[in-house]
């Protein structure tokens, strides 16, 4: 009955599809690529990019972006670091609330330039992807510190970004808490909805009585969020900083979204799918060296990934409406 | 003012309220009072100003001075939202929806059924949405992707939005516009059931017996300024008319005398599963051919097909005796066949471009001598059009968005028309458009059959059926029930038809 929920099951499932060959090839060739200590990391290895994942496709999905992330993922990755060296006992929870606090701050910036002052997102986040990305280096070159290392951290903070429960890394329970909510939301939430709206049609939102200004703004501040919360945890899981955490983020980002089926063009998606997107680009990053590509080779996976989601969402786009256009007479409920 | 004769006070009140937009003065000096229990219809010629009016109600305009009173108390809405919040609801004339929601979340957007937990109720929702189109008669799938769905059903749901806002105050922007009478008649019974239980409504629509069939008091606008308001019992269709149109208008349908030479389109069995079944029949040269019907009972998507943007399973059309390839629209313009598409806003005008580019463009070669297009002839074409179709616009290098509905809508039929083939297939030509231009698109086409182009009218109106074709065709849920003759064609055997009596057409006279 519900053709749009099966569109986007469908998405969803021919992911899974593709997880499910590229790790039975590269097991094939690698049987430890499937052992839980590779499982493991395939999960790990994923979660942070979910995490931006989920943030991001609450913007793509009103239309807009953030390319900044990788920014202000350095950011929030460079001022963990700080908060140790100025203190070594500082509580892991009051490091992670403080990035969330940066990030949140950063993803208003960019929020009230879009949703107040009207400039396209796409501009006014390239834009502070470089500003950000400067004051990062700004603060490592002022204060001198270009590299924290794990033994400046405390070992807590350390310990969290490397453990599990019950065989459950950390930083995949923060991801799945993190798309559990975000899924909730704009499932059964009227603002959730009204995001979706937005991005399907600003004119028509407008005139449904939608504030798509504030709703705009508080996708920008909750994406900030967690981008800023993805860096500390960047920070624990590798234990080495620098002022370049992140560097070229963004585009493992946007493509993670695009392929697990949230249109560039706003009004659909969900973000099971971007967290999807995000666990196979990774997957397929991790499988290449097993599968012999050379190293340099893994950049362009998620440029072509990107390049082919969106070839094939504009074709399976045109497809549909073709159908639907075609079924508007057969409507008998 | 009205105030002594009605000693209570209108829901809502516009008092000498003035808009501009640029040059244009869209409004000037309307006052215009909706009382609870009362349907209000606002009438005037395309761009007269009534959406102006409908926006400024809405929220979506401020007005450049004058006041807008709620229950006799000033108010400033900034934004649709203040609007709403107020009791207002909008049926916009031309409906926007959210392509990719599902048609019952486009009905209750901002306002869904809520369970435990702030959580959307989707079967409240649905619920609620069947039950709206229930109501209004037309049994759409509220689960369904509103991508792609007709004009009529969008409009439909346009309508839906608004009663479900549960709203005091209720403005439809020609919301019969794309209604054949069936789904109007049960529009008008809830709208009455609404102004019973002590709502104000403001009504606007292009067919004045709609007006005389619904409203309780009339207010007539023209080149924005206020003309005059009565009550609908006191003010015969001749005044109306001279009020809107500042002449009087003697005859809607020009009297034609009929001599169809040979077929010219020649439809044989055509089938397009799910859609339509075995349909046949033929237009001769000098014929104009009606087809009547419910909305959703499958003309347009015979013309489609017969056009050639949708395919076809089975039958046969020629064009001139020579068999037409299905699902070639370039085979079908070379065969000398148009269609003035249905959703001319989205298939026939492109918004940003002017509106001289606009009229010009079916027609490039005329107005390019070697190829360069000149724009001192492409600004007369679109002149002479203009002036024909009495298009009212601030200058002819603004934008097509700029114009009023109904002018969009003239300035796409003059695109077409005027490419001069020798089929014609109108799908709701007057559609939207005031009463002074429906003369002349009816006399055009009238007109164009004469000089010998065969005419296929697709009509919701069944006056303008009845009056303009020689031979109407009924269709009822994807089958031809009838075909009738011009001395058989009334009302009533139209409407048998149409709602599923009639039997299966005449097959010889298709041969
Ligand atoms: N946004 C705009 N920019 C410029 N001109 C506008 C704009 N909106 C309306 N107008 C002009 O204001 C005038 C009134 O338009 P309006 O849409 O109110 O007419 P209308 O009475 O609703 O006509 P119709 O019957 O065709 O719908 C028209 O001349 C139109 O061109
Ligand atoms: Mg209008």
């Amino acid at each position: 009955m519900n053709r749009v929920h099966s569109l986007l099951s469908g998405r969803e499932m021919s992911i899974v599809g593709a997880l499910v060959a590229v790790v039975a090839v590269t097991a094939f060739v690698n049987p430890s690529f499937v052992s839980p200590q590779g499982l493991h990391d395939m999960f790990l290895n994923a979660s942070i990019i979910a995490l931006l994942a989920i943030g991001q496709t609450l913007l793509v999905i009103t239309r807009n972006i953030d390319l900044s992330v990788g920014s202000v993922m350095g950011l929030t990755a460079y001022l963990s670091g700080q908060m140790f060296i100025a203190d070594s006992g500082t509580p892991v929870i009051v490091v992670m609330l403080a990035g969330m606090a940066l990030g949140a701050a950063c993803g208003a910036f960019n929020g009230a330039l879009v949703a107040i002052a009207k400039v396209p997102a796409l501009v006014v986040t390239l834009g502070t992807l470089y500003v950000f990305r400067g004051i990062d280096y700004g603060w490592a070159s002022a204060t001198g510190v270009h590299q924290i290392n794990a033994d400046q951290m405390s070992p807590e903070f350390l310990s969290f970004g490397s453990g599990s429960v019950l065989g459950i890394p950390h930083l995949t329970l923060i991801a799945l808490v993190a798309l559990g909510i975000a899924g909730y939301a704009l499932h059964n939430w009227r603002s959730g909805r009204e995001l979706y709206a937005i991005g399907s049609n600003p004119q028509a939102a407008r005139l449904a009585g939608i504030p798509a200004g504030r709703r705009v703004f508080t996708s920008f501040v909750i994406s900030g969020a967690l981008v800023g919360l993805a860096g500390v945890l960047h920070a624990s899981y590798f234990g080495t900083i620098n002022a370049s955490v992140g560097t070229g983020k963004e585009l493992a980002v946007v493509a993670a979204v695009v392929v697990g089926g949230v249109a560039i063009f706003g009004g659909s998606g969900t973000v099971l799918g971007a967290a999807l997107g995000a666990l196979l680009l990774t997957t397929i990053t991790g499988a290449l060296p097993i599968l012999g590509v050379p190293a340099f080779w893994q950049r362009a996976v998620d440029g072509a990934a990107l390049l082919l989601a969106i070839s094939l969402d504009r074709a399976v786009m045109l497809r549909v409406a073709e159908r639907l256009r075609k079924e508007r007479s057969l409507r008998r409920v | 003012m009205e105030a002594t004769e009605h000693p209570s006070v209108p829901l809502l009140e516009l008092r000498d309220v003035t808009k501009s937009f640029q040059a244009v003065r869209a409004l000037r000096g309307v006052s215009l009072a909706l009382r609870a229990g009362e349907v209000h219809a606002l009438a005037g010629e395309n761009g007269a100003g009534k959406s102006t009016v409908v926006r400024i109600i809405g929220g979506e305009h401020q007005p450049d001075s004058g006041e807008v009173l709620l229950d006799g108390e000033p108010v400033r809405f900034s934004a649709p939202r203040d609007a709403q919040q107020r009791g207002v609801a909008v049926i916009h004339q031309e409906p926007i929806q959210f392509p990719d929601l599902s048609v019952a979340e486009n009905v209750f957007m901002g306002r869904q059924p809520l369970r435990q937990g702030r959580r959307i109720d989707r079967r409240a929702m649905h619920r609620g949405a069947a039950e709206v189109f229930e109501r209004l008669g037309v049994p759409l799938d509220p689960a369904r992707q509103t991508r792609g769905l007709s004009i009529a059903d969008q409009q439909i749901i346009e309508i839906a939005k608004a009663l479900v806002a549960d709203a005091r105050i209720i403005v439809m922007d020609e919301p019969t516009a794309a209604l054949s009478a069936v789904e109007a008649e049960r529009l008008f019974r809830v709208a009455r059931g609404l102004a019973e239980r002590g709502a104000a409504l403001l009504f606007i629509s292009h067919r004045l017996d709609e007006m005389y069939a619904l409203c309780d008091r009339v207010t007539v606008l023209r080149d924005g300024a206020f003309v005059t308001s009565s009550r609908m019992s006191e003010i015969t269709n001749d005044e109306l008319v001279r009020c809107m149109v500042g002449r009087s208008v003697e005859q809607l349908f020009p009297t034609r005398e009929h001599e169809a030479g040979a077929d010219v389109l020649v439809v044989e069995g055509l089938t397009r599963a799910g859609h339509f079944n075995d349909i046949s029949f033929s237009v001769r040269a000098g014929e104009i051919v009606g087809l009547a019907g419910l909305v959703g009972s499958g003309r347009s998507e015979v013309a489609r097909a017969v056009f050639g943007v949708d395919g076809r399973d089975a039958g046969t059309v020629t064009v001139n005796g020579r068999p037409l390839r299905a699902g070639d629209p370039k085979a079908a313009i070379a065969a000398g066949v148009a269609l003035v598409p249905e959703d001319r806003r989205e298939q026939g005008l492109v918004l940003e471009l002017p509106i001289e580019r606009n009229t010009s463009l079916a027609r490039l070669r005329q107005v390019s001598p070697a190829g360069i297009t000149r724009q001192s002839r492409e600004r007369a074409l679109a002149a002479a059009w203009g002036e024909r179709l009495g298009l009212k616009y601030g200058r002819l290098a603004d934008p097509a968005a700029t114009l009023s509905g109904g002018n969009q809508q003239k300035v796409v039929l003059g695109k077409w028309l005027a490419t001069e083939p020798s089929v014609l297939i109108v799908d709701e030509p007057t559609r939207g458009i005031d009463i002074g231009a429906k003369v002349e698109v009816h006399a055009l086409l009238s007109e164009l059959a004469a000089e010998g182009m065969a005419v296929l009218l697709i009509s919701s109106e069944l006056p303008e059926v009845l009056g303009m074709a020689d031979r109407v065709l009924v269709m009822h849920e994807g089958r031809l029930t009838a075909e009738l003759s011009k001395e058989e064609a009334n009302e009533e055997t139209v409407m048998y038809a149409a709602t599923g009596n009639g039997r299966a057409g005449e097959e010889g006279s298709a041969a």
